[in-house]
């Protein structure tokens, strides 16, 4: 697969400090690639530097192979943005704003209504921006992103503050466009969100990639403790080793229908950032 | 081009339902249509509230509604949005630039109908004004490009508006305020519109407006380069 976006020891610096420090990776064509960090590790700074608004103090970053620094509009358009806090017109419909957007896109308005219809505001399509829900705002930014057909996605917290049925929706719209061939570049600190959709996760803490790889490797490097916690129906928890030593005891309370749950101890992204860090993500 | 005719026609459908912006506007027209039919005082020159108000107009609604407009889409997101979907930002400040000077230049006919001016020195008048409009649209730019939020943008736009639009009124009562206010342009325009019957551009006048034009443009260049825009 080529690399659709390239960074090589990206560094950024505010006041001296270093916010992103010689870091670098490589993201696939087709893959939804996640930046998972607390607030202020880097993610956004990072997405400035891969869309060209922020110019990096070293290293190198690249966009379908064409330096971030000097993007012309033919880069531009393969690309779509959701950012942290949306960039809608407030006073705008929800028509309007798309509206506007298209005659950026040189797009036609006539996909609009279709557009609408798939994120389920066709019938807001009236509604300034300002009356709208917050879910319903990320949806519409999130249509926004996805009216230029870009090759690239870059997703800002796409689903931060959000409730778990417009998070489902947006992160099935997501899958639907890495079938489609998309890929996404998404910054979250939901590891939740990074271990069900993601392909391949960076943790970035205080502008360092402490780890990457596909969050079910992340998740099974950090898997130390190996354990098995059973919960009883008296209500008795049992912890055992997660090894053929356990097997006659788990098979004998499995007889006797005494297990309300059976869960094993791996990680999760969460656990495996607290063991590296010593913080959690929030 | 299209990136600007697109800004452009934004801008008329969002300042439609933003009050604060479309006060500006209307205000000064309004203020001189009332004024100049309903208020006769003896010995008042001609067309007094006509040409007062003019100059109040340009030193006011260009500089305060460009860098409202500019500085609420820099704290809202929205530029930044629209320079990652290739807008340049050259095509964003002329899609609001131009909207805003033709909006003033709406507003300035209405101030000119008010005077009764047609035929030559209506023409004269506006362009006079269109000059004014300009200028003030520029140092509005200036103000919305250096202004991170529209807080801040709007304690720097007021004390700066403040100083163009009443230094042509406070000059007519104070003759040391109207030496000083001789080298700006909202008071030399303001003389021009008094004078506007026997208009004569002398050497000193061009020369005072193309300074404030020169510095208004350096400004603006030097802050749309501050700011990373070129």
């Amino acid at each position: 697969m080529n690399a659709c976006i390239t960074a090589s020891r990206l560094t950024v610096r505010f006041s001296g400090n270093p916010v992103l420090d010689h870091i670098s990776f490589e993201v696939p064509e087709g893959m939804i690639f996640g930046l998972l960090g607390p607030s202020g590790a880097g993610k956004t700074t990072l997405i400035k530097v891969l869309t060209g608004q922020l110019c990096q103090d070293e290293g190198k970053a690249c966009l379908f192979g064409k330096d971030t620094r000097s993007l012309t509009a033919r880069e531009h358009k393969k690309i779509g943005a959701m950012l942290d806090n949306y960039g809608l017109y407030q006073r705008l419909s929800v028509y309007e704003n798309l509206a506007f957007y298209a005659d950026i896109y040189r797009i036609s308005r006539r996909v609009i209504p279709d557009i609408l219809k798939s994120i389920g505001l066709y019938e807001s399509r009236k509604t300034p921006v300002s009356k709208l829900s917050k879910g319903m705002t990320s949806r519409l930014s999130l249509a926004r992103a996805l009216m230029n057909n870009g090759k690239l996605l870059f997703l800002d917290e796409p689903t931060s503050g959000l409730d778990p049925v417009t998070t489902k929706e947006i992160h099935d719209v997501l899958l639907a466009q890495k079938r489609k061939g998309t890929t996404i570049f998404l910054t979250t600190h939901n590891m939740f969100e990074a271990e069900s959709i993601c392909d391949h996760v960076i943790l970035l803490h205080r502008g360092n990639i402490i780890e990457q790889g596909r969050p079910a490797d992340i998740c099974g490097k950090y898997d130390r403790q190996n354990k098995l916690r059973i919960t009883l129906t008296d209500g008795t928890e049992l912890t055992l080793d997660n090894n053929s030593t356990s097997a006659a005891a788990v098979g004998e309370y499995l007889e006797q229908n005494r297990i309300r749950a059976i869960h094993s101890s791996e990680p999760t992204l969460e656990t495996a950032f607290i063991e590296l860090t010593g913080k959690e993500l929030e | 081009m299209k990136n600007m005719i697109a800004v452009f026609k934004k801008q008329i459908k969002d300042t439609l339902r933003n009050k604060t912006i479309l006060i500006q506007f209307l205000m000064f027209p309004a203020m001189t249509l009332i004024m100049s039919h309903t208020v006769r005082l003896p010995d008042m020159p001609e067309n007094f509230f006509v040409n007062l108000f003019a100059s109040m107009y340009i030193g006011m609604a260009p500089l305060t509604s460009m860098s409202a407009v500019i500085s609420e889409e820099k704290e809202k997101n929205t530029l930044r949005v629209l320079i990652m979907s290739n807008v340049k930002p050259y095509e964003y400040l002329l899609g609001v630039g131009s909207y805003v000077w033709l909006a003033c230049m709406v507003g300035s006919m209405v101030i000119c109908a008010a005077g009764h001016y047609h035929g030559k020195t209506g023409l004269l008048f506006m362009g006079i004004m269109a000059v004014g409009i300009l200028i003030s649209l520029l140092v509005g730019a200036v103000i919305g490009i250096w202004s991170k939020t529209e807080m801040m943008a709007t304690s720097i736009t007021v004390p700066v508006m403040m100083v163009f639009s009443f230094l042509p009124m406070l000059s007519l009562f104070n003759d040391r305020i109207a030496k000083i206010g001789g080298f700006v342009y909202s008071e030399q325009i303001s003389r021009m519109l008094r004078g506007i019957n026997s208009f004569e551009l002398t050497a000193e006048r061009a020369g005072v407006m193309g300074v404030n034009i020169l510095i208004a443009a350096l400004a603006f260049t030097a802050v749309f380069r501050k700011r990373g825009l070129s």
